[in-house]
């Protein structure tokens, strides 16, 4: 799979400045540009770059929740909607700090897939009720509870700039 | 005996934001919704078995009957339809009569 990269041109030491941050994004430019054998004024521009247009949205933490000791549940949602009101319920659903992520599928019916979290199964269903079911569009809603998760990683970039298949 | 103006009140066209969702299980949602009590009546009679058997043992339809179209005798009457633990069919049956009794008693409170 190739990644294509829209509108914003990246060389070479633009992705593996990329990957490195995605490794950790604690290093400083020294140590980046130490890393990668380039100055760190280059690691600080090119960073500053994309930072400017986009491509680095933000830096964050990954912090295992189970591990904090909060207790949450994390449920799929398959909201079935009118064509007409896709659009608008995705950006509606987006708007919730309980949604986490938002999703269309082209499959036989208009889908939308959305990743919630909360506190237990009745707060879950309060929402879906009180927040998701109402929306101007929503036809009906299928949603399974996550019992176990076997893998939660983000996307990251590899040498060649694609994601590596093999197991 | 309610008075003609809160009889009103029960038999309002709600917001969609108070209508009544029925779902089968917790997050799963049917598609069927009554935003009022004549519209509630009319999908007792069409919705799945499991969503009548789901709500009723949370207490959804009391509170609702309770809190939304604030009628504390409906929900009496659908607290004491809980206690007899009907499922299936009876459930469906018994909860049209007492919810279509109720609404027949406030449209006649009202003329």
């Amino acid at each position: 799979m190739k990644m294509k990269n829209r509108g914003n041109v990246l060389d070479d030491l633009d992705w593996r400045i990329l990957q490195v941050l995605q490794e950790n994004a604690k290093q400083t430019y020294m140590e980046t540009g130490h890393h990668l054998q380039v100055a760190h004024s280059t690691v600080h521009d090119r960073i500053k770059k994309m930072e400017e247009q986009g491509i680095i949205k933000k830096y964050t933490a990954i912090v295992n929740l189970e591990r904090a000791g909060a207790k949450y549940i994390t449920a799929i949602m398959t909201v079935f909607t009118d064509p007409k009101e896709s659009g608008n319920v995705a950006e509606r659903l987006s708007r919730y700090e309980a949604v986490l992520e938002v999703f269309t599928s082209l499959s036989e019916e208009l889908l939308i897939i959305a990743k919630v979290i909360a506190e237990d199964q009745e707060k879950l269903h309060s929402f879906i009720a009180h927040s998701v079911a109402p929306l101007p569009g929503v036809l009906r809603i299928r949603t399974s509870i996550v019992t176990k998760k076997y893998k939660d990683e983000m996307f990251f970039i590899k040498g060649g700039h694609n994601p590596d298949e093999s197991p | 005996m309610k008075s003609f103006s809160s009889s009103s009140r029960t038999l309002r066209k709600l917001p969609r934001e108070n209508a009544f969702y029925f779902f089968t299980s917790i997050g799963n949602y049917t598609g069927v919704s009554s935003a009022s009590l004549k519209e509630f009546i009319e999908k007792i009679k069409e919705v799945n078995i499991k969503s009548l058997e789901f709500h009723l043992y949370r207490g959804d339809f009391q509170k609702w009957a309770d809190e939304t179209l604030e009628d504390l005798e409906l929900a009496e009457k659908i607290k004491s339809l809980q206690t007899l633990k009907p499922v299936g069919n009876t459930l469906r049956d018994q909860l049209y009569f007492i919810a279509s009794k109720r609404f027949e008693e406030l449209e006649r409170q009202t003329l």
